[in-house]
C-alpha cells in the first residue's frame, strides 16, 4: 500500500469530526481539572463540556455533507452513522445538563465526570461510524471503559461501586466474546472490513460452520450490550446502582450506539446467513420483551423499573432487527431516538426527586408529586405515556413503525405477541403515574425547586416526544432515507 | 370552513386553555366552552339529514406521508348523533360536577375537553389510524378522571379499566397494519372501495382472524360478556360525571366500531361469527339482568343492567337485517339518556346521603316526591315502557332477532322480563317504605340538568321520525353492500 495514504486527508479528518472535538474537548478539560484546583466550583467545567458536546454536535452535519470512508475505509460517514452520533450527543448532552446540579448536591462535583462522558460519547461515536470490526471494538472499549467508572464515580455509594464492579466484569465478558468472534471471522474470511467480509462470505467459504460460529460469538456480545435476554441480568443491577443521571446515560446513549452496530455488523456483512439467524434473533426479540416487562411489573424502586423496561424496550428494536429491511432498520432508528428523549426525560426527573444521596426512588416516594410540583409531574407523565405508547407521543409512532415492519415481514405471531407485551407494560408505568397523581403527599414539606439543566431537559424531551408524536416525519423521513447500506 | 374539523379541534383548544386558566375560572369555562361545542355541533344536523347515507363534513388532506396516512374525518347520520350525544353530555357533566368535584377541580374539567376530543375523534374518523389514535386518546383522560376523583377503589378500577382495553386495542392494532400491507391505505372509503371491487380480498382464516381482532378490542369496550369484569369496577368507582360519560358514550365506542368496522370490512366473517357473538350477547342480556337483581349497590345495579341492555345492542348489530341495525343504532342513543338519566340520579341520591347502598335507603317518595317522580320516569325508560325511549329500540332489536331467529327474541325477551323485575325492585326498596331519613327534593339546579334528558326519552320514544330515517338509510347502504357479499358467498358455496 502506497504510504502515503497512511497520512490522513483533511476529508479524512471532517469526516472524523465529532469524535475529534470531543476527544481534544476532553483533553482540555483534563488540563483545565488540573488547573482549577481543589478548592474551586467545578460546575464550570460542566458547562464547558457541555458546549464540547454542542459544538460536537454541529460537525455531525459535517460529517453528512462529506460521506464516503475515511482512514483507509476504518470509519464511514453516512446518514446512519451521523442519526446515531446525533442521537448519542443529545442522550450526551441531557447528561451533562442534569450533571452538574447533581454533582453539586452530592458533593461530587469533579472534572473527570465530564471528560469521562465525553470520552464515553467519543467511543460511541466511533461505534456508530466503524466500518471495521476493529474500529468497533475501539469503539465499544472506549465508551465501555469510561462507563464503567460513570457507573461507579460516587465513590462512597456502596450500591454505585457494586454496580461498577457488576458492569466491568459482566461488560469485559461480553466484549471478550465479540472479539472472540471477530477473531475467527479474521480467520475465515481474511478481513475485518464490514463490506469484505460480507464479499468474502458471499463468495463462500471454506468453513461455513465457523462463520456461523463466529457470528454466534459476536451476536452474544452485541446482545449483551443491549442487554437483550438471557443476557440482561447485568442491566437493572446497574441502573439502580448507578448515579441516576448516569443510568440514564447508559440506557440510552450506548444501547443506541450498540444497536447501530448491531445492525450494521448484521446487515452488512452477515446479510447471507439471514435466514439463519433470524429464528434465534424471533426468539431473542420475544424472550428480552417477556423479560423486561413481567420483571418490572414487580419492581418498586423506580430506577430498577426503568431498568427492566429498557430491557423491554430493547426487545422492541430487536422485533425491527428481526425483519432484517430497510423498513425494519428505519423503524428501529426512529424508536431508538424516541427512546432517548423520553427514557432520558424519566430519568432527568428521577435525578431530581431522588434527593440528596438517592434517597427517595421508590415508587411511594413519588406519591402526590403531582400537587407539590405539579410541572414536574405532567413532563414525566408525557414521559411515561410514550414509554407506554400512548397515540400522539413519540413512543407510539416508534412501536408502530416497528411493528408495521414486522407484520410487512409476515411476523405476526411476533407481533401480537410484542404488542400485548405493551399493554403488560402499561401496568408498571400507570403504577407510576396513578402514585403521582392518584395519592396524597406523604410529607408536607416544601419541594426543593427544579434546578435549572433538568428543567431544561425535561421540557427538551417532552418537546420532542409530543412533536415526534404529531410529526414523525421529521425523524422518519431522515430515517428511511439513510436506512440503506451498501450491499 | 369545515364545521366538523372546527367541532374536532375545539375541545383540544378548550383543554389547553383550560390548563392555561386562572383555577377559580376553569369549571365556569369549561361549561361554558362545552355549550358552546354543543351549539357548533347543532349545525352539523341539517346537511346530514339531507343524505344521511353519504359522508358529509369531509376532510380529507395527508396527515403523514409514509405510510400513507389521512387524516380524513367525516359523518353519515349515525355517526352524527354519537358526535351530538357526546358534545350535549359534556356540559351535562361538566354541569352536575360544577359543586361535586372540590378536590383539583381545574383538571378534572380539563380532561372532559380532552376527553371529548378524544371521542368526537372516535365517531368521526374515516381513516383507520386517525381512528386508533383517538381511540387510545380517550383512554388517558377516562384513566384520570376514574383515578383522581373516583371512589375509594378508583386506583384499582382506573388500572383495570386502561390495561383491559389497551390490552384489546393491540390486536386491533395488528390488524390495522396487515389490512395496510393488503391495501396500501388505512383509508376506510378506499379500503373498502377496493374490496368492492374486488382489488383485495381475505382469505377466509385471514377474515375471521382480522374479524376476531377487532372484535375483540370492541368486545372489551362494550363489554360483552366475558370480558365486562372492569365495568362494574370502573362504572361504581368513577364520579359521577365520568360514569356519566363511560355508560353513555364510550360503550358506544365499541358497538359503534362493532357497525363501522366489523360488520363492513368483514361481512362474510360476521355472517359466520353471528350465531356464536349472539349466544354471549344474550348470555349478557340474561347474566347482567340476573346480577343487577341481587346487587346491593346502586351504582353497580345500574353498571349491570348496562351489560344487559348493551347485550340487546350487540345482538340487533348481528342479527344482520334492517330492524336489528336500526334498532341497535337506535338502542345506542337511547341506552345513553335512560342510563346516563339514572347515573345523574344515584349521583343526587350519593350527594344527599354519602352512601350507595340500598339498604341506606326507602322511603324517599315521603319526603321527595318529585325525586321519586323524575326517577320513575327513568326506571320505566330503562325498563322499555312504550311511549319511553328505550321502548323503540329493545322494540326493534327483538323484531329484527325474531326475523333472523326467533329462539334469538325468544331469550332476549327474557332480559326484558327481568328488567322490570331487578329496576322495580330497586326502585321499591329506596323509595317506597318507611322513610329513613330527612331527603330534600329536587333543586333547582338538579332540574336543569335532568329536564333535557326527561325531554328526550319521551321524544326519542314518541317522535322517532326525527332519527330513524336518517339512520336507516345510512344502515341500508351498509346492508345492501354486505348482504350482496354474503348472498355471492352463499351462492359459490
Amino acid at each position: 500500500m502506497n504510504p502515503a495514504a497512511f497520512y490522513p486527508t483533511s476529508t479524512d479528518i471532517l469526516r472524523f469530526l465529532p469524535e475529534l472535538i470531543l476527544t481534544i474537548g476532553g483533553v482540555v478539560l483534563l488540563v483545565l481539572e488540573a488547573l482549577t484546583g481543589d478548592h474551586k466550583d467545578k460546575s464550570s467545567l460542566g458547562y464547558v463540556s457541555i458546549g464540547v458536546v454542542l459544538a460536537a454536535m454541529f460537525a455531525v452535519p459535517v460529517t453528512l455533507a462529506n460521506p464516503g470512508v475515511s482512514f483507509n475505509g476504518m470509519i464511514i460517514s453516512d446518514g446512519f452513522a451521523a442519526f446515531f452520533r446525533m442521537v448519542t450527543l443529545l442522550v450526551g448532552l441531557f447528561t451533562l445538563l442534569c450533571s452538574t446540579s447533581y454533582l453539586t448536591r452530592e458533593k461530587s462535583n469533579s472534572g473527570e465526570f465530564y471528560l469521562l462522558v465525553l470520552f464515553s460519547l467519543a467511543g460511541q461515536g466511533i461505534m456508530a461510524s466503524s466500518n471495521e470490526l476493529i474500529m468497533v471494538f475501539l469503539g465499544l472499549e472506549i465508551a465501555s471503559i469510561s462507563s464503567y467508572v460513570l457507573a461507579g464515580f460516587l465513590k462512597d455509594d456502596k450500591r454505585g461501586s457494586e454496580a461498577a464492579l457488576k458492569y466491568f466484569l459482566l461488560g469485559s465478558f461480553a466484549t471478550a466474546f465479540f472479539l472472540y468472534g471477530i477473531s475467527w471471522i479474521y480467520g475465515v474470511t481474511g478481513a475485518t472490513n464490514l463490506s469484505a467480509i460480507r464479499d468474502a462470505l458471499a463468495k463462500g467459504t471454506e468453513a461455513p460452520s465457523m462463520v456461523v460460529a463466529a457470528a454466534a460469538l459476536m451476536l452474544v456480545g452485541l446482545a449483551f450490550k443491549v442487554s437483550a435476554a438471557p443476557f440482561q441480568a447485568w442491566a437493572p443491577d446497574v441502573y439502580q446502582g448507578a448515579p441516576a443521571p448516569i443510568s440514564g446515560f447508559l440506557s440510552a446513549g450506548p444501547k443506541a450506539a450498540a444497536f447501530a452496530i448491531f445492525i450494521r455488523i448484521f446487515q452488512t456483512s452477515f446479510d447471507s446467513l439471514s435466514s439463519r439467524y433470524e429464528p434465534i434473533l424471533w426468539a431473542l426479540a420475544l424472550a428480552t420483551m417477556l423479560v423486561g416487562n413481567f420483571s418490572a411489573l414487580w419492581q418498586s424502586n423506580v430506577k430498577r423499573m426503568l431498568g427492566y423496561s429498557s430491557i423491554a424496550h430493547a426487545g422492541y428494536v430487536l422485533v425491527a432487527v428481526t425483519t432484517n429491511s430497510n423498513v425494519g432498520t428505519a423503524g428501529a432508528m426512529f424508536y431508538l431516538a424516541s427512546y432517548a428523549l423520553m427514557n432520558y426525560g424519566a430519568f432527568a426527573a428521577i435525578t431530581h426527586i431522588a434527593g440528596r444521596g438517592e434517597k427517595y426512588v421508590t415508587i411511594d416516594d413519588l406519591k402526590g408529586l403531582a400537587s407539590k410540583q405539579p410541572v414536574l409531574a405532567a413532563l414525566l407523565t408525557v414521559c411515561l405515556l410514550s414509554l407506554t405508547g400512548v397515540p400522539l407521543t413519540a413512543g407510539f409512532f416508534g412501536k408502530f413503525y416497528i411493528f408495521k415492519a414486522a407484520i410487512d415481514h409476515h411476523l405476526y405471531w411476533l407481533s401480537a405477541l410484542g404488542l400485548l407485551n405493551s399493554a403488560v407494560a402499561a401496568y408498571y408505568y400507570l403504577r407510576v403515574i396513578s402514585a403521582m397523581y392518584m395519592y396524597e403527599p406523604k410529607t408536607t414539606e416544601h419541594p426543593e425547586p427544579v434546578p435549572a439543566g433538568i428543567q431544561l431537559t425535561m421540557w427538551c424531551s417532552a418537546a420532542g416526544i409530543l412533536t415526534l408524536g404529531v410529526l414523525p416525519g421529521l425523524v422518519l423521513d431522515y430515517a428511511n432515507r439513510f436506512a440503506t447500506f451498501v450491499k | 370552513m369545515n364545521i366538523l374539523a372546527v367541532l374536532l379541534f375545539l375541545p383540544l383548544l378548550g383543554f389547553v386553555a383550560a390548563l392555561v386558566l386562572p383555577a377559580a375560572v376553569t369549571k365556569r369555562f369549561v361549561l361554558v366552552f362545552s355549550l358552546l361545542i354543543f351549539g357548533v355541533s347543532l349545525l352539523l344536523i341539517g346537511t346530514v339529514q339531507l343524505r344521511p347515507a353519504a359522508m358529509s363534513w369531509v376532510t380529507d388532506t395527508a396527515w403523514i406521508d409514509t405510510p400513507a396516512i389521512r387524516f380524513h374525518i367525516g359523518l353519515d347520520a349515525t355517526s352524527l348523533w354519537l358526535v351530538i350525544l357526546t358534545t350535549f353530555l359534556v356540559p351535562v357533566a361538566a354541569y352536575l360536577s360544577q359543586r361535586t368535584i372540590l378536590h383539583r377541580p381545574k383538571e378534572f374539567f380539563a380532561y372532559l375537553l380532552l376527553l371529548e376530543f378524544g371521542l368526537i375523534g372516535v365517531f368521526s374518523s374515516l381513516d383507520l389510524f386517525l381512528y386508533y389514535v383517538f381511540w387510545e386518546v380517550v383512554l388517558v383522560p377516562m384513566y384520570f378522571l376514574i383515578g383522581v376523583w373516583g371512589g375509594p377503589n378508583r386506583i384499582y378500577a382506573a388500572t383495570k379499566f386502561f390495561v383491559y382495553t389497551m390490552a384489546g386495542s393491540m390486536l386491533m392494532l395488528v390488524a390495522i397494519l396487515f389490512i395496510y400491507t393488503k391495501a396500501g391505505t388505512f383509508d376506510l372509503p378506499a379500503i373498502l372501495l377496493q374490496m368492492e371491487m374486488g382489488k383485495i380480498s381475505f382469505s377466509q382464516t385471514e377474515e375471521l382472524a382480522l374479524f376476531l381482532a377487532f372484535f375483540l378490542a370492541f368486545a372489551v369496550k362494550v363489554p360483552i360478556f366475558p370480558l365486562h369484569t372492569w365495568l362494574p369496577d370502573a362504572y361504581a368507582e368513577a364520579p359521577t360525571g365520568a360514569t356519566l360519560l363511560m355508560a353513555a358514550v364510550l360503550s358506544k365506542m365499541g358497538t359503534y366500531s362493532l357497525l363501522r368496522f366489523n360488520l363492513n370490512l368483514f361481512p362474510r366473517a360476521s355472517h359466520d361469527c353471528a350465531p356464536w357473538i349472539v349466544t354471549l350477547a344474550i348470555i349478557g342480556i340474561v347474566y347482567g339482568a340476573l346480577v343487577a337483581l341481587v346487587q346491593p349497590n346502586m351504582k353497580r345495579l345500574v353498571a349491570y343492567s348496562s351489560i344487559s341492555h348493551l347485550g340487546f345492542v350487540v345482538l340487533g348489530l348481528f342479527s344482520g337485517n334492517q330492524f336489528g341495525l336500526d334498532g341497535a343504532v337506535y338502542q345506542m342513543l337511547c341506552h345513553a339518556i335512560s342510563t346516563g338519566a339514572l347515573f345523574i340520579l344515584i349521583g343526587y341520591l350519593e350527594e344527599r346521603n354519602k352512601s350507595l347502598e340500598i339498604v341506606d335507603f326507602g322511603g324517599i317518595a315521603t319526603p321527595a316526591p318529585n325525586f321519586a317522580a323524575v326517577f320513575l320516569v327513568a326506571t320505566l325508560a330503562s325498563i322499555g315502557l312504550p311511549l319511553l325511549n328505550n321502548f323503540v329500540g329493545e322494540f326493534l332489536i327483538l323484531q329484527g332477532a325474531a326475523q333472523a331467529n326467533i329462539w334469538w327474541a325468544a331469550f332476549a325477551a327474557l332480559g326484558v322480563v327481568l328488567s322490570a323485575c331487578y329496576m322495580l325492585w330497586f326502585y321499591q326498596r329506596t323509595f317506597f317504605g318507611e322513610a329513613k331519613m330527612q331527603m330534600a327534593d329536587l333543586a333547582p339546579r338538579e332540574w336543569i340538568t335532568i329536564t333535557p334528558l326527561l325531554v328526550l326519552m319521551l321524544w326519542m320514544g314518541i317522535f322517532t321520525q326525527t332519527w330513524l330515517p336518517g339512520i336507516s338509510a345510512s344502515n341500508k347502504v351498509l346492508l345492501d353492500r354486505t348482504m350482496s357479499k354474503t348472498v355471492a358467498m352463499e351462492v359459490t358455496k
